[in-house]
């Protein structure tokens, strides 16, 4: 049992199931696949942006701006649409890469050449760029009137039965396995997270590792803001307010964890999945959407519990401080 | 960046005194709050008035009361990012027994005692179950809000009486609210509590190498535990002030309060790796963060541009020193 529950992906697909069974019992609806494919659709931004998160925290960093980033890239791309309809969406996309990844190699440059702790150079930049967001906009709100039905619809285009946003998180979540298991930038991700000391030995420059890193959270979030945006049609300044929060507990879920250097694109697809999965139910079993937050909280502390059991097992390392932190 | 990074596992205290560094850091934060205030009499005629800066000490206060006890965690070398939870959950519990007629003692004892409460669950966590307190406190933080989320919905709670309003309203004598009173009190007892008791030395020896600290018998867990504690005593404690200031609770107040605490005390000069800081650089750094939002207030710049530059302040007051000491070694 014990071996079995170290399977983290097992056991949370398993979880997934429970779930779905449980509510499918009631509502036999639940369990169509066109509803499957809904909360597949519904939860491919969260994936996205965790799998992104996911690169971070493996190098024992954290971003806590990515949802800031999506909020500001977001507004820039909306506005531009509002502004300039013709510019073709795939240009826009493009410019949503490029501005999202400038944002994270901020948060990069300043963990990287300055040494800052990721988790104090991502919460000011999480309350600067959601700043920003307001002086871009002046506080006003770019709604569906102003954006092009291009800008709108192109995520919605069907594609051999599933609508594009479905598309671009499977493609993401591929590209992600690849890098991750078949790159040495991806190996270079775990192995700093592991043990950095070592890391520098063998010749991986841990500072621009941790730098990287960032840059493909930050352009995995400034895709996600177009892609937010238009799928909500609305930007404002309040876009996927403390969302960053969610993020993290997918990749929790999944088990990633946050001490570094642990962690699959496999694990962290199901994690976003659960959360879609609670999300999608809680309507249906009619408990009202206030509870969400609390069971979100309660599936991190107990996904947090379960990954410590896996993780005791391990050698134990005596003076941790003496280490790179 | 192999030489950067490496440098933390030398021992440097001996030829570099914490102290006369830490004393630097306090006269440049005095400097920096002398500054801001000049720049703010200048730039508004309503700033220089008494009844003007009783109003910017309501300004910071609240927030500053958790700093205290978050700034001993953070040298402790753990974080607790569910203040700002906590203070949701406490004052939806006051609303809650006020909904059954509870007077004022009752009311701050449930605000305070639900806060330590919830501190104690995350020491527990932290320090029972082992686990890592930046994700502890997440998912604390969704579950403590949650909880107030499900009791509340889109409701809120009204009618405090007035003998609970006068604990965030009222005024001990002149100008001098009892808010001021009540952080200044605190200030100095977390002051004695760091800088001149044996339980202060711990938290610095833990924060340094805990792992050291537990080898030379000191107790570990429990200091980590009572620290969590402390923190959540003082999310109930802000809590209770902030309700009766506000005199009503809905389950999103306090919004974004934890990265506010966190600011004053990296402004302040705690480390956030641990194992340094002091009380009276963080109670200027509250004293900086407030005259900046209150300054900015008086210019009618709207909260979240405010937000700009708190968070700006964070990163360049801690890349500022880095930054110096690069230009310093390479000169």
């Amino acid at each position: 049992m014990n071996r079995f529950l170290k399977h983290r992906e097992i056991f949370l697909g398993l979880a997934i199931l429970l779930v779905f069974v449980l509510v499918t019992l009631r509502f036999p609806r639940f369990a169509q696949p066109g509803n499957l494919l809904t909360i597949f659709n519904d939860t491919s931004i969260l994936i996205m942006l965790a799998l992104g998160q996911m690169a971070v925290i493996l190098t024992r960093s954290i971003d806590l701006s990515m949802a800031s980033n999506l909020a500001l890239t977001g507004m820039i791309v909306a506005m531009t649409n509002a502004a300039f309809p013709g510019v073709p969406i795939p240009l826009l996309m493009a410019m949503c890469v490029v501005i999202g990844a400038g944002l994270g190699a901020f948060n990069g440059i300043l963990v990287w050449k300055l040494n800052i702790p990721p988790i104090v150079v991502t919460l000011g930049t999480l309350t600067i760029f959601r700043g920003l967001v307001f002086v871009i906009s002046g506080g006003a709100w770019v709604n569906a009137a102003q954006m092009s039905p291009d800008f709108i619809g192109l995520q919605r285009t069907a594609f051999l039965g599933l609508p594009l946003l479905s598309w671009f998180a499977i493609a993401t979540a591929a590209l992600f396995y690849l890098l991750m298991t078949r790159t040495p930038l991806g190996r270079a991700f775990y192995a700093i997270g592991v043990n950095p000391t070592a890391s520098v030995y063998t010749g991986i420059n841990v500072g621009r590792t941790k730098f990287y890193a960032f840059v493909i959270a930050g352009a995995v979030a400034g895709l996600c803001g177009y892609l937010w945006i238009s799928r909500y049609v609305i930007a404002s300044v309040e876009v996927a307010g403390g969302y960053e929060l969610t993020i993290i507990a997918a990749c929790v879920i999944g088990g990633v964890s946050i001490a570094g250097g642990i962690g699959t694109v496999p694990g962290v697809l199901l994690g976003a999945i659960f959360l879609g999965v609670i999300n999608n139910a809680l309507p249906v079993i009619n408990i009202s959407p206030f509870w969400q937050m609390a069971i979100s909280g309660t599936a991190i502390l107990l996904a947090v519990v379960l990954n410590a059991r896996g993780e005791a097992s391990k050698g134990r390392i005596i003076l941790k401080k003496a280490e790179v932190v | 960046m192999t030489d950067t990074t490496l440098h933390r596992s030398l021992p440097d205290r001996l030829d570099n005194p914490l102290r006369s560094a830490v004393l630097s850091w306090e006269s440049l934060l005095v400097l920096v709050a002398v500054g801001i205030f000049i720049l703010n009499s200048f730039a508004s005629p309503y700033f220089l008035n008494a009844w003007s800066l009783s109003d910017l000490t309501f300004n910071f206060t609240e927030k500053a009361l958790i700093a205290l006890a978050m700034a001993l965690l953070i040298i402790s070398g753990e974080i607790d990012l569910s203040v700002a939870a906590i203070i949701a959950l406490a004052s939806t519990m006051m609303g809650l027994v006020l909904q059954y007629g509870a007077d004022t003692p009752t009311l701050v004892a449930v605000g305070i005692g639900v806060g330590l409460l919830c501190g104690a669950f995350n020491g527990f966590l932290v320090t029972g179950l082992k686990l890592p307190s930046i994700v502890v406190t997440i998912g604390t933080m969704s579950l403590f809000r949650g909880i107030a989320f499900i009791i509340l919905g889109d409701q809120s709670f009204k009618g405090y009486p007035p003998s609970f309003s006068w604990f965030g309203q009222g005024y001990v004598w002149w100008v001098i609210s009892f808010e001021l009173v009540l952080f200044l009190v605190c200030a100095l007892i977390y002051w004695v509590l760091l800088h001149r008791t044996n339980f202060g030395r711990r938290v610095f020896a833990i924060g340094n190498n805990d792992v050291a600290a537990r080898f030379s018998g000191v107790r570990v867990d429990r200091i980590k535990f009572i620290l969590f504690c402390l923190t959540g005593l003082m999310s109930g404690i802000a809590a209770v002030l902030l309700t009766a200031r506000l005199g009503s609770t809905r389950p999103s107040i306090a919004e974004g309060f934890e990265l506010e605490a966190i600011t004053m005390v990296v402004l302040g000069g705690v480390s956030i790796l641990g194992g340094a800081g002091s009380i009276l650089g963080v109670v200027l750094a509250a004293l900086i963060v407030g005259l900046v939002t209150f300054g900015l207030g008086l210019l009618n710049v709207p909260g979240i541009v405010m937000t700009i530059f708190t968070g700006s302040l964070l990163i360049v007051v801690i890349a500022l020193p880095i930054l110096f000491r690069m230009w310093r070694q390479r000169a």
